[in-house]
Parts: C-alpha cells; structure tokens; sequence
C-alpha cells in the first residue's frame, strides 16, 4: 500500500501553518521529514494517519493493506503514550482488544512482538518501571502487534537521551532488515534522518512547504560504518536548514 | 609565599557547612499518640482537680462510662447501624450518580453546557437548608435523610469526576482512537482510569460531607441514629453523652478516611 499527499494546506485560525505539500510515500520506503521546530510536520503526521483533517488537500491510500493488518496507520509517539495502570502485556493488548480475536490468537501475537522487540522479561512490568527506552519498546511492540501497513513515528526517540537513542535507532534499522515495513519519521535530528531515510523531506518554517527532497541510495544496514560518507549529506541537509532553523528560533509565539 | 603565609592557608581548613537542612516534615509515628494522650491525660487531670468545671465539660472518663452504657445497654448497635445504613445507601447513590453525570459532562459539549452551570449553582447551596423540602417530598422517615446525603454528595463527586476527565493526557485518547479502538474502549479503558486518581479524591470530601449531612439528618426526627444520641443528649444537657457521640463520629471519618486511603493505594498502585 502506497500513500500520496496532494495539495495538502492548513491554518489554525489565521496562522498558515502548511502549504501545498506533495509526497509520495512508497511500500518499504522510510520517509524521514524534518524541519526547524514549529513548521507542522507534526501536524502533518496527523493528517496522515488521520487524526486530523487538513482544511485543503488530501491523503489518499493507494492500493489496499494487506488482509492481515489490524491497523494499517499506526502511530508511534513521542511521549510514548502508555496506560501506566496496564502492564507491558496489558498495553499491548489495548491495541487488540477491539478486533475480533480470540484469546489464543491474541496471546499468540503478544508473545511475538514481545519476543521481537526483546520484552518477554518485561510482560509484567509497569511503566513506571521500566526506563524511557523499554517504554518505548512498548511502544514499537504495540504498533508491530497490529501488523501495521505504515508506521507514523512522531519523534520516536526525542523524548531519550542520546545512548538510548542510539540502540533503539540501531533496533528499528535491524527491525526494517527483516521486515521492510514503510515508514514516515517525523525527527529534527538531521543524524536520525540520514541514519534511517530513504528519502528526506525537508520542511521550511511557517507556513512549511517542501524545500528539498534528499534520496539517499545507501542501505540502511551499512550506514551505521559509513557515517563519513553520510556526513556530506547531513551538512548539506544542515545548509539548507540552517536559516529556517535561525528565523524560527526567533519568531515570537502565539502570533 | 613565605612560612607563616603557608601555615595560615593549612590552619584554615575546616568541612563547608551544611545549609540544606529543614523543609522536609517527615511523619514521626510517635509523636501523634503522645499528643493525643497528652491532651486527654490533661483535660481528665483538670476535671479532677476543679479547673475544669463539669458543667462545662465532663472528665473524659465520664464520656467512655457514657459510652460504655451505651454499649451495655445494646443501644450502639441501634445507634450505629441506623446511621451506617442511611451513610452507605445515601454516600453510594450519591457517588453513582456523580460519576455517572460527571462522565456525561467531561464527555459531551451538549451535557457540559447544560449540565454544568447547573452544577455550579446547586453546588455551593447546604443541602440543610433544603432538608425541610426534601422532608415533604420523601417524608419524614428514611426518604429524606438519604436524600440530603445523596445530594450532598452528588455534586462534590460530580464536580470531581468531570475535572479529572478534563485532565485525562489527550496524548492516551489521541492513542486510543489512532489504534481505531471503540468510543466505549476509550471511555472504558482510557478516560474512567485515567479520572479515578480525581474521583477517589473527591470520593474523601464527600465522605466528609456525607457524615455531617446524616447527623443534620438525624437531628429531625430520628429515633435512632447518632445524630439523633447527640440531640437527645444535648437536650437533656447530658454533656458526657455528647462527647461520646461525638467521639463515635469522629472515629467514623477517621475510618472511612482509612478505607479510602486503602482504596487509594490498592487502585492506584500503578502510580
């Protein structure tokens, strides 16, 4: 399943906060979209998944997900998200628990993603317990255990410090080796982006618009030893960012 | 640098001192009995020696003898269970229906706007005052004692739920719906959790409420009851038996506030 955005614009009030976004993202494809704090991509996460409706334009889905995906638009947030009353188990259940699946196949899929995501010694835990890091395996095993068609990640790892980061990223790169799910990633951390896109937009400040759409041809999985190389891109990605990032910076809010 | 100026800057050591005691009241378990026991060792020690004239308040140990006929007499129980019975059928309806139009109002915008300026109004009214209304609408018997505590604690409770609803992470609704769970599994498993921590604290002063209401309550024609113990004592100015009766109340709040404080930590473990 594909997904394109056409002529997708939208205000808050008289605040134009995005304008005429064109994207294509294709199956098996991360699209990472940055951009100076404040320029909607965020938002733009929203409409994709359709958690809000953007005034102009829209998303439209090409082709249908596969039969077995329970939820084809799963999120992943930044804040993590968690019930803190459930348990590991308990808040990947949540996910489950409105489909028509019985209580053998449900454990199954429990079992599985825990397994996947290296939890199974966590079933029981409370969020409380866990650090920020697990909380968000918690979070990735929720969105797997619904065989989501695209993952929408909303600053997945923003929230963690920077050796957390590292693994987790190195854990979701892993994850796409086998299983080649489509992601977009929502990051204004331009490392992240050129560790984990295919493609990267880059947002302008408000109202965003596409500035640029870098491709990167490397395979995810050899990234990680070639950062060198990498490191052309993510200056040029810097570039080009640099003087939004400087002109947000010093807007006044509540315009 | 010569000599002395060396031995001067050696002699000079001394620990920084510590400035960041203080500010921190830790419960030291002791000392609340011993202020308990201390005043009552005290009041009984006046009553004996004449300072505290009898007249205006009896010795402790004519309190516990008046209470201690009570008991003997098998009265508490009538007493008691007559107001534990209107406390629990009024505090639980109360609290019921609360939560129920507390949810309805932290839900829907039609319910919020006609709802809950309502609320606001009745709120602040003490519900005493309406007594000799609900008195000719239930009748005088256990109708409209019920309903004064069921209305005394109604509002608190709704006030209590829509507030912890308003303060549910709309990051965990936005969750629930992008994982297309049911507007009820949201409602369910999501917004009445996330507003228990609030309700159980509204549950505490309704509990407060409710116990004052019942001995207002009893104060109108009741036969039994510990309200109507406390009139009667006060009438008969026997002063041991009303501060018996109060005593009882007194322990009756404490109670509850301990089941809650139970409540409390067995829903909210997660926390």
């Amino acid at each position: 399943m594909d997904l394109s955005l056409r002529q997708i614009s939208h205000n808050y009030d008289e605040v134009e906060v995005l304008s005429d976004i064109n994207l294509d993202v294709q199956q098996g494809e991360i699209v990472c979209i940055i951009g100076p704090s404040g320029c909607g991509k965020s938002t733009l996460l929203r409409f994709i998944g359709g958690l809000e409706q953007p005034r102009n334009g829209q998303v439209v889905q090409i082709g249908s997900p596969p039969k077995d995906s329970l939820n084809p638009l799963t999120y992943i947030f930044q804040d993590f998200a968690l019930l803190p009353w459930r348990t590991v188990e308990g808040n990947v259940s949540l996910a489950l628990e409105d489909h028509a699946l019985s209580a053998a196949e449900r454990e199954k899929i429990i079992v599985d993603v825990l397994a996947r995501t290296n939890l199974s010694d966590f079933r029981k835990a409370l969020p409380k317990q866990l650090s920020g890091g697990m909380k968000q395996r918690v979070a990735i095993a929720r969105a797997l255990s619904v065989r989501p068609a695209v993952l929408l990640m909303d600053e997945p790892l923003s929230a963690l410090d920077s050796q957390t980061r590292e693994l987790l990223l190195d854990d979701l790169v892993d994850l796409w080796s086998r299983e080649k799910y489509t992601a977009c990633y929502v990051t204004h951390n331009l490392s992240e982006a050129v560790r984990f896109g295919h493609k990267i937009v880059v947002l302008s400040r408000r109202p965003g618009k596409i500035r640029e759409i870098v491709e990167i041809d490397m395979a995810l999985e050899e990234r990680k030893n070639n950062m060198a190389e990498l490191e052309k891109t993510q200056t040029q990605l810097w570039q080009a960012m640099r003087d939004e990032a400087l002109a947000a910076d010093r807007e006044l809010l509540d315009v | 640098m010569s000599k002395t100026d060396l031995e001067t800057t050696v002699t000079d050591e001394k620990p920084v001192p510590f400035r960041g005691a203080g500010f921190l009241p830790t419960p030291r378990r002791v000392v609340a009995p011993l202020v308990f026991i201390g005043i009552i060792a005290f009041w009984e020690f006046g009553s004996h020696n004449g300072f505290i004239s009898p007249l205006v308040l009896p010795a402790p140990s004519e309190a516990f003898a008046a209470f201690m006929d009570l008991v003997n007499s098998g009265l508490l129980w009538k007493h008691l269970s007559a107001s534990l019975q209107r406390l629990i059928v009024g505090w639980t309806a109360g609290t019921v229906l609360g939560i129920m139009v507390g949810t309805l109002i932290g839900l829907f915008s039609v319910a919020r706007s006609g709802l809950s300026p309502l609320v606001s109004a009745v709120f602040p009214i003490p519900k005493i005052a309406l007594l000799p209304l609900f008195i000719i609408w239930f009748g005088i018997g256990e109708g409209s004692k019920v309903a004064t505590i069921l209305f005394g604690t109604f509002f608190p409770t709704v006030i209590a739920t829509y507030g912890g609803i308003d303060n549910v992470d709309r990051g965990l609704i936005r969750m629930g719906q992008s994982f297309g769970l049911s507007r009820l599994s949201i409602i369910r498993k999501i917004i009445l959790p996330g507003a228990l921590p609030a309700i159980l604290s509204g549950a505490r002063i309704s509990v407060a409420i409710a116990i004052v209401l019942l001995v207002a309550a009893e104060m109108i024609a009741a036969e039994y009851g510990i309200g109507a113990y406390v009139l009667l004592a006060g009438s008969l100015m026997a002063t041991d038996q009303l501060i018996a009766g109060v005593a009882m109340l007194s322990i009756l709040g404490l109670v509850i506030a301990w089941l809650i404080g139970k409540a409390e930590k067995f829903f909210l473990r997660w926390r």
